[in-house]
């Protein structure tokens, strides 16, 4: 049997996207009340749930304390149901241990850490169903828990897997295409200044070819960061609504 | 507009999954038609006036096939007259599922420009996609797909209907019920051969229809014939529990009613089963998968000498039972082989196959029986209308099934190749029939050349070597345009020599991976017959831009050494560069200079340099125990006309060409260390194994009976003795006694390094070795030059490039081709001596004896490199007294006995009483073995087991 066809010659992708359009994204903010922050994203079939603590002082080993700023603790974990098999995944576990490290240094990059010195923010991220771009849904998650919660950023972190498949990159990949063996890239983006949060990539790929990936994951990143901010403004006018204001 | 996809999946493991997809439906694919102003498209494909006159439909119309038609009917939508067509993408995917043939040539249709083909992605419409209901079938969805799509298509055109007098979407299928629901919903629906014989301007279309399963029962009689096969599933089962066997099929050459199946097993143990009888073969074609039970001890036979040929009138006639009865001839036990019947077929490997017209007795019958010119296969029955043209007429015929009740499979009729005996449709047939891709290139494929007028930009010249003031030059055969290696020599201020090869930088034009790569991956190699060339790479590249023609600047790839006065290598340095050929010498051009004592310019000079140093490389070479070994090669004098043969002259060879051999060696050992050094796990090599040494025995014992001695251990003593072996008073001997040695060898092959561990190249007596030298014809040099490119870091490496087992099945596939480019080669050259033979009338020529086998003797014919075989018996005639020596061996017959590498007489002449199989006919006149007339066979001369070996 022949395998997946991850781009047509018409251009079509397998889930009929071209291949710079994004995953459908939509996201509400504040979902929960007793956190200091929450947000809810979907981007197509992968969920997450963002929860923000913080800035609050040093819990748990003190010696942690920074003096100059923050102190940004990470957590990443996948629902036990959020793929086709249910799995127990221990906490802890390298996969998400390895992702909780990717979003500390992300979120490092963009939150205001100065301004809390001895102080800490605890983000809490929950795939809650996967289907691709684990990574980007959670930093965009967060992004806007972290704005829910009112901690000043230098700008939106927003974040977007690109593949490369037949000298096209392809913005947003699914997990039908993250798993057929596409060189895939994740890249976090402070869209206004262009600056790089983060960068990751561990698949085979030409030089040559790294420099038009980056910049398509960039334009996506920026794609994302619009729908991002529309959230926030919607959110602020409901909010504002509901105050009275 | 988002929809959700949910199905369920068994994965490899067995478990089933449950994988859910998002699908978004669009409101952005356009039609495609030059009529609509609705869509808001760039370009558009399907033509305003799709005119396609058909008595059927009188109004333009676009056609949908549904996907068993463009499976089955393919032949009929390359045909030019078949444009303006939708493929759905419902239809395109499910080809690409069933048939990677079909659906390799489906899109090569759809690139095509003038065929107005049109891709109309339905599945992602928004109108047109439908999701799968509950109780129905994958099958019956996606007809209901085409359904929906066709609709939406004349729904869409209908809105534009006064300015197109009347275009309609006309739907092409087979499956009567898919034709009826489509009825139902008000759609234009026609059979596939309704539609075709409705075409008025092609009547001749119709021939090239395929049958369809529900046609068959017309044309055959009721009367089972075979048994059925088994399902899929069973087969499988029975192959997991090691009741049945699975094989490849391969017919006897000899003997129509026998095959044998050649099981794989584990490693080196693999097993044949013999397949004797109509009933038993069950249908199996040559080279299919097939499926056998073996039958039970008693039932076992041993394969039949007998000769066998289909004779059948096309009835399905009882003559068979009685030829079979003929096979079961008492055998001694140890004969026996196991023997087994086919229960089912895994995989048919049909092709198309060239063959003839067997013009069936009855004058307004449109069933013949077609035979192919591949004895192996099985005589087709086809349809034809246009019988008394295409008698006599080589052609192409396509099976299409072969039901149980027929005595011969059924198949359509493809394509009319010309005249039989007529030199293109000769070489048509011996191209298609050696599996040689031979069609011109697809326009996917010319798009990847580069654009003309083609100049070194500034960029290449950056990142190459200006070598250019270098007095470089070429030496080839006559009227060579593909001229793929240049040299240089010059001397350094330290007193030692410079020497250059310069290979056309091939890897520069065609990159990896693109339709261009793709093709020449696949052709392997060039092919050249006589007087042809099917090139590897188009044109403009093999005879142009590639080609390190005089006095044009042109990319290279070079390998450059410091050599002392010595030959020794001193230093060895690879480098992409620019050079400009200051001459293309052939070999008796640059032989001339080099004699010339006169001359004394900077290329004759360069070229004394190379010759001196190629001598010494040569000596050191042979003391290493590289083999020179002998084989005649024929080469025709064409007439510049008629392109018929008028002479035939066996190779001469020069100095110059085992001077530019000396370098090529060289080099390519040089870049197979390096390539090595610096990936040894998917470096491409070649090696040249050592020959068993049983494989010698017949070279001793000939050496043997005119006591000389030939040692065999390794290559080093074989060459030396064959230099020694000398007989007074017969010049010829040694020459003689290499070609034989040449036919003792194995076959030489490419491989990849991670995959084996045996890198030894016996005849070059080198430890390790590549093809570097010849990218314009060879795919296997491209491979190298990228592989060097990425060591020496002047290009970029790609993931395939460093997979192993994906170079090691590419190497396959180059073994394969170049295998089978020798024996088109072959085959080429043996047509040509016969029509050179006909043109000749009879000739009487002196040939030695080359083997002696039970009942007949092979003589080689040195002037023309012919051989043929003297039969000594016949069918019909009565033997003479023969008696067989296995020692010596030797023959007697009569009163004469025949020796190996004795001289005889024997005359020369075209047999062709079989049109199909024209031969050599050769017959001994000297020494008179008869007073009659002895009645001598021949055997076709291509026929003849040779065993050449390309050692470089």
């Amino acid at each position: 049997m022949a395998g997946l066809e991850l781009l047509s010659d018409q251009g079509y992708r397998l889930d009929g996207r071209k291949a710079t359009e994004l995953r459908k994204l939509q996201a509400r903010m504040g979902v929960f009340t007793q956190a200091d922050g929450s947000a809810y994203l979907e981007q197509g079939n992968t969920k997450a749930l963002a929860v923000v603590y913080g800035p609050h002082e040093m819990r748990g080993s003190r010696s942690r304390t920074l003096h100059d700023r923050a102190v940004i603790n990470c957590q990443y974990s996948m629902a036990t149901f959020s793929t086709a098999e249910r799995k127990r995944r221990p906490h802890g576990d390298r996969k998400s241990t390895e992702m909780s490290l990717h979003l500390k240094q992300t979120f490092e990059a963009a939150v205001m850490t100065q301004l809390y010195p001895r102080s800490q923010i605890d983000i809490y991220v929950k795939i809650l169903q996967s289907d691709g771009g684990n990574y980007s849904v959670c930093v965009n998650a967060a992004t806007l828990a972290v704005i829910d919660a009112g901690i000043p950023m230098r700008d939106y972190v927003c974040a977007c897997t690109v593949g490369f498949v037949d000298e096209t990159p392809l913005a947003d990949l699914c997990y039908a295409e993250e798993s057929g063996g596409v060189s895939s890239l994740a890249l976090a983006l402070l869209p206004r200044g262009g600056q790089i949060a983060l960068l990751q990539m561990d698949a085979r790929l030409h030089q040559d070819h790294l420099e038009t990936l980056i910049e398509a994951a960039m334009t996506a990143c920026k794609g994302v960061s619009k729908v991002l901010d529309e959230v926030v403004r919607q959110h602020l006018q409901e909010a504002s609504v509901l105050t009275g204001e | 507009m988002l929809k959700s996809k949910t199905f369920v999946k068994k994965t490899r493991s067995g478990g089933v999954m449950k994988v859910v997809r998002e699908h978004y439906l669009r409101d952005d694919i356009w039609c495609g038609s030059e009529v609509c102003t609705e869509c808001k498209q760039e370009s558009t494909v399907l033509q305003k006036d799709a005119c396609m006159e058909s008595s059927l439909c009188s109004y333009p119309h676009y056609l949908v096939p549904d996907t068993n038609v463009v499976l089955h009917q393919i032949d009929i939508l390359e045909d030019p007259v078949i444009c303006n067509v939708i493929i759905l993408q419902t239809v395109l995917q499910e080809v690409r599922h069933r048939s990677a043939p079909v659906y390799k040539r489906l899109k090569d249709i759809i690139h095509e420009k003038e065929k107005h083909f049109y891709t109309f992605t339905n599945e992602h419409h928004r109108d047109t996609f439908i999701e799968r209901e509950p109780g129905e079938s994958a099958n019956d969805r996606n007809d209901r797909a085409i359904r929906v799509a066709v609709k939406w298509y004349s729904q869409h055109l209908k809105t534009f209907e006064s300015d197109t007098d009347g275009l309609k979407v006309v739907l092409l299928t087979n499956d009567q019920g898919n034709k009826q629901k489509a009825q139902d919903n008000g759609l234009l629906v026609y059979k596939c051969e309704e539609y075709v014989k409705s075409l008025i301007a092609n009547p001749e279309l119709v021939d090239r229809l395929a049958l369809s399963s529900d046609d068959k029962s017309e044309i055959t009689s009721s009367k089972v014939l075979f048994p059925e096969h088994f399902p899929l599933s069973r087969i499988q089962t029975g192959i997991k529990s090691g009741s049945f066997l699975q094989g490849t099929f391969r017919a006897s050459r000899d003997n129509y009613l026998e095959a044998t199946v050649f099981v794989q097993g584990e490693g080196e143990d693999s097993t044949e089963v013999l397949i004797q009888g109509l009933q038993n073969l069950n249908r199996a074609v040559h080279q299919d998968v097939v499926a056998v039970q073996l039958l039970p001890r008693s039932e076992w036979v041993a394969p039949s000498s007998v000769v066998l040929q289909d004779e059948g009138t096309g009835k399905d006639d009882e003559d068979a039972e009685e030829e079979e009865g003929n096979l079961r001839t008492a055998a001694a036990e140890a004969a026996r082989k196991p023997t087994g019947k086919v229960v089912g077929v895994i995989k048919r490997n049909w092709r198309p196959f060239c063959g003839m017209l067997n013009v069936s007795q009855i004058k307004e019958s449109t069933r013949h029986l077609f035979t192919p010119a591949d004895r192996r296969i099985p005589r087709i029955r086809i349809e034809t209308r246009q019988a008394s043209t295409l008698a006599g007429q080589r052609i192409m015929v396509a099976i299409d099934g072969w039901p149980k009740d027929s005595r011969y499979p059924n198949g359509h009729f493809v394509r009319s190749l010309g005249g039989a005996g007529e030199k293109e449709t000769e070489e048509e047939v011996l191209l298609l029939e050696h599996d040689v891709p031979h069609q011109a290139f697809s326009q996917a494929v010319l798009s990847f050349l580069p654009k003309m007028p083609w100049a070194i930009t500034p960029e290449d010249m950056m990142k190459r070597e200006d070598l250019r003031p270098l007095t470089v030059c070429s030496v080839d055969p006559p009227g060579c345009t593909d001229i793929d290696d240049a040299l240089h020599c010059r001397e350094l201020e330290n007193g030692n020599l410079e020497v250059g090869v310069h290979i056309a930088d091939v890897s520069h034009f065609i990159r990896p991976g693109n339709a261009l790569d793709k093709e020449a991956a696949n052709r392997g190699t060039t092919v050249y017959l006589c007087g042809k060339r099917i090139d590897m790479v188009p044109e403009l590249l093999s005879s142009n831009l590639c080609s390190l023609r005089s006095n044009v600047d042109r990319l290279a790839f070079s390998c450059i050494w410091e050599i002392n006065h010595k030959a020794e290598i001193l230093k060895t340095r690879f480098t992409k560069s620019v050079i400009n050929s200051k001459a293309s010498l052939t070999y008796a051009e640059a032989q001339m200079r080099i004699d010339d004592t006169n001359k004394n310019d900077d290329i004759t000079k360069s070229l004394r340099g190379l010759n001196k140093l190629a001598k010494i490389l040569k000596r050191q070479r042979i003391e290493k125990g590289a083999l020179t070994l002998s084989s005649l090669e024929v080469r025709f004098h064409m007439d510049s006309e008629t392109h018929d043969p008028i002479d035939l002259q066996t190779k001469e060879l020069m100095e110059t060409n085992s001077m530019v051999e000396e370098f090529m060696l060289l080099a390519n050992i040089s870049v197979a260390q390096k390539i090595y050094d610096e990936f040894p796990e998917c470096a491409l090599l070649r090696k040249h194994p050592a020959p068993p040494p049983s494989n010698y025995d017949i070279l001793i014992k000939a050496a043997k009976s005119k006591e000389v001695e030939v040692h065999t251990d390794s290559a080093k003593a074989l060459a030396d003795s064959l230099d020694a072996a000398k007989v007074d008073g017969f010049p010829y001997f040694n020459t003689l006694l290499r070609i034989l040695a040449t036919r003792c060898m194995m076959q030489a092959v490419y491989f990849c390094s991670g995959m084996d561990s045996d890198f030894h190249h016996y005849g070059l007596a080198s430890p390790i070795y590549t093809h570097f030298t010849s990218p314009i014809r060879r795919y296997a040099d491209i491979i190298v030059h990228r592989l060097l490119a990425v060591a020496i870091g002047a290009d970029t490496t790609y993931p395939d490039l460093m997979d192993k087992h994906k170079q090691s099945a590419l190497c396959n596939n180059l073994n394969y081709r170049h295998k089978m480019s020798q024996y088109a080669q072959r085959a080429s050259v043996a047509f040509h001596t016969q029509l050179f033979f006909k043109s000749r009338g009879i000739l009487n020529e002196e040939g030695f004896i080359l083997f002696v086998r039970k009942n007949a003797i092979i003589v080689l014919i040195p002037k023309f490199g012919l051989e043929g075989t003297v039969f000594f018996d016949s069918k019909d005639k009565v033997s003479p007294n023969i008696v067989f020596e296995e020692e010596g061996p030797t023959l007697s017959v009569e009163q004469h006995k025949f020796h190996i590498f004795d001289k005889v007489k024997v005359t020369i002449s075209l047999d062709d009483s079989n049109i199909q199989h024209q031969k050599i006919r050769m017959a001994l006149i000297e020494p008179v073995v008869r007073k009659t007339k002895t009645e001598l066979l021949t055997v076709k001369k291509n026929k003849t087991p040779k065993k050449q070996q390309k050692l470089c």
